[in-house]
């Protein structure tokens, strides 16, 4: 059945196309590689492709590319589309539709460097395209694996681009091919010039590109090369590495190793002695080598090279880093252009750096506020406070199976996870803390035997596996100054809503009746109750209030990391710490604790980019210092309202 | 002395009595008796021993001295890797020496301090000792850093925290800081304690390759019963007598006692050292029988879980924490372990591997609320009750 | 069809081996297989999948005729991510439950903490994940990936096929990343890149903050050079680090990811749609195209769930428990030292196609295959070696590089080949 449909396709695809050379033609003569291609290999294929001026070439290469061509039981090439079982196979020379079994049919699916060569190819079928998106992808192409020969059509297209942000870019991406591609020097210095305020990464790429070195040995310096630094010995350069350009160029013998020096001695054993050292005694490092002396006198092992030998060795030659481009103006243009550029990503750093730390200061302030209420103004020990947090994001990740769209999901899960758990926190507060006012540390147990019962609830119910909490598409993303400063939309979106939860509760505590009373009734219960105020509602309502606020930096946190039964309990200590660190009682002293905590752990991280869980070591061990120090914490309450 | 101490102190002779008679039956059962009790089970027993010690010390800290402490079992931890680290020494040693043995060229000192290097840290990707191993060829000396350590560690915190008076939870949040700290430290692989894997195979005693585990287990179980009832005697006699006194006083209220002359400070610096001490202890006596020790044994829910058991147990007495330690230890791993029968509800099963944290969560919140004196609180009230 | 036709032959021989055996075992009991692993704690998400591939595998047999005409009885135990736990429980499954042989584990160190208790007793065990090798225990059989079954080969894949010149290895901060990582920057050493062309980092478990470091990787191109990153990163970090990537608009045109402990089961927690076109390596991938790949999924799905994926470790466990079935019945005894001198040689066919064979180092030969995410969560497989043979030391460390692992012929897991001698029995741990 599927031969018959072959035979049809066959005939089909063969008989209008054999009067010239056609595309299936062309590729049954390098089957083999568009079956499965290879970066260094494809670029055969390609080349006798573009030379051929087969019209439905470009088509093909999109296909290829799209990983829509298939190969069917006879080995020959087709566009197709699955559909089920069945495969709507298009002909690539006719266009002719048909239909045929998938069984037999290959998928090919280029890898990603061959994808990249392709699209390389396509440049020059895509660049003057009348289709917008067919030129962007030629120009990111470009941009990708820029190449001499495209500088010219880059050019050419350049004046008749009529999308505007397009043109821009290929003005820059010509500006870049130039400096690196242009046959006229001052051509090139003007374009490296230009460069001179670009801290676009791409930008940094053609500087350096221009600026790559080769090592060199020489007994005499060269004049005439362009050189670009003398490595000394000792200083520029180790002692071991320059020995081992010597050894790699033959101008030197390697240094004997411990383990050769063995090896040769466990070779040389003569009745229980080598030389006239026993056996027994080759146990210390300088009898090996009195030994070996032997050997090599007797010439029995090769000389020994010593590490006096090395330096000797060393002074004879220099050692130096020789530009790959011989032109000495344009090195030091690019030399110029980069140092320039250097300051003004250093100074990039700094802000990005700055803008980490302040997201994730926001990050720590939206995780503890809640406990800034429950803890810091009502002085209660809420160890269950991360599996609220946890309680928010499942609400979230729930509230999302039921609304498909994320944008509306988002809107219906903030306030309902803090309804949520706005409850469980009236629940808790009435069933369990209010009988524990008077024993803070026996809330610490109770809410902890919670936090454990809420956590293996959550796994029951839920699974152990990571939920997904999809962040609506306009929050997708990154804010993008340039290449170096850029922030993700997600951690705005954070950070606005800590501080609009700052404010809130600010608000609510300064200007609001409720506030009023909260600060009564943790002044001093009594007489707020002898002032008609009821303290238990209070205490009920703050504690609600706090907890739904932790609720809601759930979804916040699932948005950006992770939902799993354990979140919460990766931000409890550090939310305890955020609180206590910027003093208890005070709104303003947690967001004082969570910038202190966010800018110093995003420090330590700079000075230790290669381990985080150092930066996270050292930021506590300063914290319980701090403490040591600050008791009170950083916005230490004065007067009465900081007795106990 | 001690005598006429423990005549006053009825329940602590009560206590060694039991733990004698307990020891004796396990003797009987294990292998070297009729042979029913397992070699696992002897360990389960042996380790549970050594957290009843812990809880004891955690007793006296929090129950007596009124200091929640969520750092003791970091101490725990340490006496743990201590050893840990002779362990593993002398045993590479062993291993390498017999790999050598068979070479032709003897090795040089050199040699076999970097194949030894090469094992241990192999795992992490280095081979260089780091200068805290430097007296890990020793054992006197690491039993005496199981010591030093953890007691040094307790005097500078407890020094530091007890100065700056920092009470209640605040010091609670700040013993869990210094165990979270610990705990991370431990966990990156330049630590030079094999990071995340820790150290493993403790159970292989050097020098005693050829005794069987069953044996072993049972020498362990021996020490840490002995550990158990000195640590007891230690603790019942620093909490009876004026010092006790003093010490349930500042619980009490720690302000008064200070106005009325005590140097409050230091009475607070030496329980939490001393109990750091014999949690340490502890640990250099339970690692070995688990037979690995790593950063997660010391994260800060262990130390959660041990105010847990002391307050399950019932505070303020030392056997109720001894109580609480092994009632709750020994349960949690029989629901775990599948032990425990599954309840068909007709519409769900609940099986306990999944339900019983719940329980526990919520018998801690009902203990709490319900039952603040515990198991040992019950006891109390049975003996009490015909008086 | 293969599939099949082993089913067949395993069950004829089940068949009769149940007739000749009968009389020389009553089967009084039923022969014990021990399930290791976590049902709670942390690692409960990845290993609780497994315990339930060996009870659908163990109930396939049981319904195939058993083993040797006896009944195959799983005894499950829950170690609850707790390393000294794992030593504990095994002790337990060899001498109380008297298991015949354990399938079980997932990270490193439980197995590290379970090694001296079987080597100890001469107990067997499975263990099913890609691993950092640098090990061989007498007692161990290793049906994961050694590194250089995933690792060396996807790194190979950047070199030649990507043509990447600047490497970023990005992982959690334990063992398997920091081994991996060590050979890997060794290999690309050896490879012609320069040292300060390879950027590590290493972060802690359940890491969630990850701009900083994504803006590091992203600065790694300004010298001109493509950047890859190989990732190593475990379980829950995942999620972060993708979305990271994602936010920052990093494409796998750009700057592809490669990663080793992320498959189908990670990827779940995720929305993909971004992330089309970054890699991963394992040994399977529930898309593998075949016969038998496509029985295996069925019945997982109709014993698991509909809804539930397949993943490389499961396939170890099948290959495992499989190649352990007919070596029983080779030996016609569940001994150990029985079994095990019947494991060597041992084949049977892999889920993607080819045949995995049991080496005299415990590793098996199995094909890599390299996938690209796609945008319902699973990989697309556009690279598949030929079965590469595991190796227990690497060859690119220069202290590994002169060990080698033979138990069948030579008799040792550590054996010198340039001093010729074996330096030790016991593994590491």
């Amino acid at each position: 059945m599927t031969r018959v449909l072959i035979m049809l396709a066959m005939l089909l695809g063969f008989s209008p196309a054999a009067q010239a050379q056609d595309l299936q033609n062309l590729l049954q003569t390098h089957a083999e590689e568009v079956a499965s291609p290879g970066r260094r290999t494809v670029g055969v294929v390609l080349d006798d492709l573009a030379a051929s001026g087969i019209p439905q070439v470009a088509t093909f290469l999109e296909q290829w590319q799209e990983k829509s061509v298939w190969q069917g039981p006879e080995g020959l090439f087709f566009i197709a589309a699955e559909e089920g079982d069945t495969l709507n196979l298009t002909d690539i020379d006719s266009g002719v539709q048909s239909t045929a079994p998938a069984a037999g049919f290959t998928q090919l699916k280029p890898n990603g460097g061959v994808r990249r060569v392709i699209g390389t190819a396509l440049v020059q079928f895509q660049l003057m395209d009348p289709d917008l998106t067919r030129r962007t992808t030629a120009v990111a192409s470009i941009a990708r694996r820029p190449e001499a020969s495209q500088l010219a059509p880059l050019l050419a297209s350049i004046d008749g681009e009529s999308d505007a942000a397009l043109k821009a870019r290929k003005i820059q991406l010509a500006n870049f091919l130039s400096a690196s591609f242009a046959d006229d020097p001052t051509d090139r210095i003007a374009a490296i010039t230009s460069l001179s305020t670009d801290v676009s990464v791409e930008a940094r790429a053609v500087l350096n590109q221009i600026l790559t070195t080769s090592t060199g040995i020489a007994t005499q310096l060269p004049s005439d090369a362009n050189i670009a630094q003398v490595l000394t010995p000792g200083a520029e350069i180790s002692l071991d590495a320059a020995y081992a350009l010597l050894v790699e160029d033959d101008l030197a013998a390697p240094i004997t190793t411990a383990e050769e020096i063995k090896s040769a001695l466990a070779a040389n054993i003569v009745d229980g002695r080598v030389g006239d050292v026993p056996v027994v005694q080759l146990n210390t490092t300088d009898n090996r080598a009195y030994a070996y002396a032997q050997l090599a006198e007797a010439g029995t092992a090769p000389a020994l090279v010593t590490t006096a030998d090395r330096d000797a060795a060393l002074a004879d030659y220099v050692f130096f880093e020789i530009y790959d481009e011989d032109d000495a103006t344009i090195t030091t243009a690019a030399k110029t252009a980069l140092a320039s550029v250097e300051t003004r990503v250093a100074v990039g750093q700094t802000a990005d750096l700055t803008l980490d730390a302040l997201s994730l200061a926001s990050i720590y302030f939206l995780a503890a506020i809640g406990l800034a209420i429950t803890f810091g103004v009502m002085g209660v020990i809420n160890m269950a406070h991360g599996e609220f947090i946890m309680m928010g994001a499942y609400t979230g990740y729930v509230v999302q199976l039921f609304v498909p769209s994320y944008t509306a999901s988002i809107i219906i899960a903030l306030p309902l996870a803090f309804a949520v758990t706005f409850g469980a926190g009236v629940a808790m507060e009435r069933l369990v803390i209010r009988h524990l006012y008077h024993r803070p540390l026996e809330t610490l147990l109770a809410t902890f035997g919670i936090s454990i019962a809420l956590q293996q609830l959550a796994k029951n119910i839920f699974g152990t596996q990571a939920r997904p909490l999809t962040s609506p598409a306009w929050l997708d993303g990154a804010l993008v100054f340039n290449d170096v400063v850029q922030i993700s939309y997600i951690r705005i979106a954070i950070f606005v809503l800590a501080v609009i939860f700052l404010f809130l509760i600010l608000f609510v505590l300064k200007r609001t009746r409720l506030g009023l009373e909260v600060r009564a009734v943790t002044q001093n219960p009594g007489m707020a109750a002898s002032m008609g105020i009821n303290p238990d509602r209070i205490n009920m309502l703050t504690f609600g209030l706090g907890s739904g606020i932790a609720g809601i930096a759930g979804v916040a946190i699932g948005l950006y990391a992770k939902v799993t039964s354990e979140m919460g309990a990766d931000y409890i200590v550090q939310s305890f710490m955020t609180v206590v660190v910027g003093g208890v009682g005070n709104v303003w002293g947690t967001l004082a604790g969570a910038s202190l905590i966010g800018f110093l752990q995003k420090g330590i991280e700079w000075l230790n980019p290669s381990n985080t869980l150092a930066a996270q070591t050292y930021m506590i061990l300063f914290i319980i210092l701090f403490i040591q120090f600050r008791p009170k914490g950083i916005v230490a309450l004065k007067g009465r309202a900081a007795a106990d | 002395m001690t005598n006429s101490f423990l005549m006053r102190n009825p329940s602590t002779l009560w206590f060694l009595l039991g733990l004698s008679l307990f020891t004796i039956v396990v003797t009987a059962l294990s292998d070297a008796g009729v042979g029913v009790m397992s070699t696992s089970f002897v360990k389960t027993l042996g380790k549970t021993l050594c957290l009843c010690l812990i809880a004891v010390a955690m007793d006296v800290v929090w129950g007596y001295c009124g200091i929640l402490s969520l750092g003791h079992f970091a101490f725990f931890g340490i006496g743990g890797y201590a050893v840990g680290m002779w362990l593993m020494y002398a045993r590479t040693e062993g291993i390498v020496l017999d790999s050598f043995a068979s070479q032709t060229i003897p090795p040089t000192p050199q040699e076999v301090t970097d194949a030894i290097g090469n094992q241990i840290f192999g795992v992490v990707g280095s081979s260089e000792f780091p200068a805290i191993w430097a007296f890990s060829d020793s054992l006197i000396l690491q039993l005496l850093l199981v010591v030093l350590v953890p007691g040094l560690l307790a005097l500078l915190f407890g020094w530091l925290a007890f100065r700056s008076r920092v009470t209640g939870v605040y010091l609670s949040i700040l013993t869990q800081a210094m165990t979270l700290a610990l705990a991370l430290y431990l966990f990156q692989n330049d630590s030079g304690l094999r990071g995340n894997n820790g150290l493993s195979g403790l159970q292989n005693i050097p020098g005693f390759e050829d005794t069987p585990q069953s044996t072993i287990s049972l020498a362990f179980f021996y020490a840490s019963a002995l550990a158990v009832a000195l640590g007891y005697v230690l603790f019942a006699w620093i909490t009876s007598g004026k010092m006790g006194s003093v010490i349930k006083a500042i619980r009490d209220n720690e302000s008064r006692v200070r106005f009325l002359g005590y140097h409050v400070e230091s009475y607070k610096l030496f329980v939490f050292t001393i109990t750091a001490v014999v949690a340490a202890i502890a640990g250099a006596l339970y690692y070995p029988q688990a037979g690995i020790i790593n950063p997660a044994e010391i994260a800060p829910i262990a130390s959660i879980y041990l105010a847990v058991w002391v307050a399950i147990g019932g505070r303020g007495r030392l056997y109720g924490a001894v109580i609480g330690a092994a009632f709750v230890s020994l349960l949690s791993s029989w629901f775990t372990g599948g032990g425990a029968p599954a309840i068909p509800l007709g519409f769900y099963t609940v099986q306990w591997t999944d339900w019983w944290l719940v329980l526990l969560g919520l018998s801690f919140v009902a203990v709490t609320l319900y039952a603040p004196k515990g198991i040992g609180g019950l006891f109390d009230y049975l003996v009490r009750k015909p008086s | 069809m293969t599939y099949k036709k082993t089913l067949g032959a395993s069950a004829l021989a089940a068949l009769l081996a149940s007739t000749t055996m009968v009389a020389a075992q009553d089967c009084a009991e039923p022969i014990k297989v021990g399930v290791l692993h976590s049902l709670s704690g942390s690692m409960a998400i990845s290993e609780t999948t497994l315990k339930d591939a060996m009870l659908m595998l163990i109930e396939q047999q049981n319904a195939a005729g058993g083993l040797l005409g006896c009944e195959i009885e799983a005894v499950v135990v829950d170690p609850a991510s707790d390393w000294p736990l794992f030593a504990e429980k095994a002790r337990e499954l060899l001498t109380v439950s008297e298991v015949d042989v354990i399938f079980g584990n997932w990270t490193s160190v439980s197995r590290k903490s379970v090694l001296p208790v079987i080597e100890e007793l001469n107990g067997l065990l499975f263990y099913p994940v890609q691993y950092e090798g640098e090990e061989s225990s007498l007692n161990v059989f290793y049906t994961g990936a050694a590194p250089n079954q995933q690792a060396i080969p996807a790194t190979d894949y950047f070199l030649e096929e990507l043509g990447v010149e600047k490497f970023a290895l990005l992982g959690t901060d334990y063992v398997y990343p920091r081994t991996t990582n060590n050979i890997l920057e060794a290999y690309l050493i050896d490879n012609g890149i320069a040292e300060e062309d390879i950027f590590v980092n290493y972060t802690p478990f359940g890491h969630s903050d990850w701009a900083t470091i994504v803006a590091d990787v992203v600065a790694l191109g300004e010298d001109g050079k493509q950047v890859g990153v190989i990732s190593t990163i475990n379980g829950d970090a995942n999620i972060g680090f993708y979305k990271e990537l994602a936010a920052a608009g990093v494409s796998a045109d750009d700057i592809p990811v490669v990663a080793f402990s992320v498959g189908e089961e990670e990827l779940s927690g995720l929305d993909t749609s971004n992330l089309v076109g970054h890699l991963a390596a394992w040994n399977y991938f529930q898309s593998a195209e075949g016969e038998a790949n496509a029985e295996f999924i069925e019945a997982w799905k109709a014993f698991a769930g509909e809804e539930r994926v397949t993943n490389d470790p499961m396939e170890a466990h099948y290959i495992g428990f499989n190649m352990w079935v007919n070596a029983v019945e080779a030996a016609g005894t569940t001994d150990v030292d029985a079994v095990r001198d019947a494991m060597y040689g041992q084949e049977f066919p892999n889920l993607t196609g080819g045949t995995a064979v049991m080496l005299p180092n415990h590793h098996l030969a199995k094909p890599v295959l390299i996938g690209e995410i796609q945008a319902d969560g699973q990989f697309d497989i556009i690279s598949q070696t030929a079965e590469v043979p595991g190796d227990a030391w690497t060859d690119f460390l220069p202290e590994s590089a002169v060990l080698k692992s033979d138990w069948q012929t030579l008799g040792c897991g550590m054996y010198n080949i340039e001093t010729e001698s074996c330096v030790q029995l016991t593994s590491n741990y």
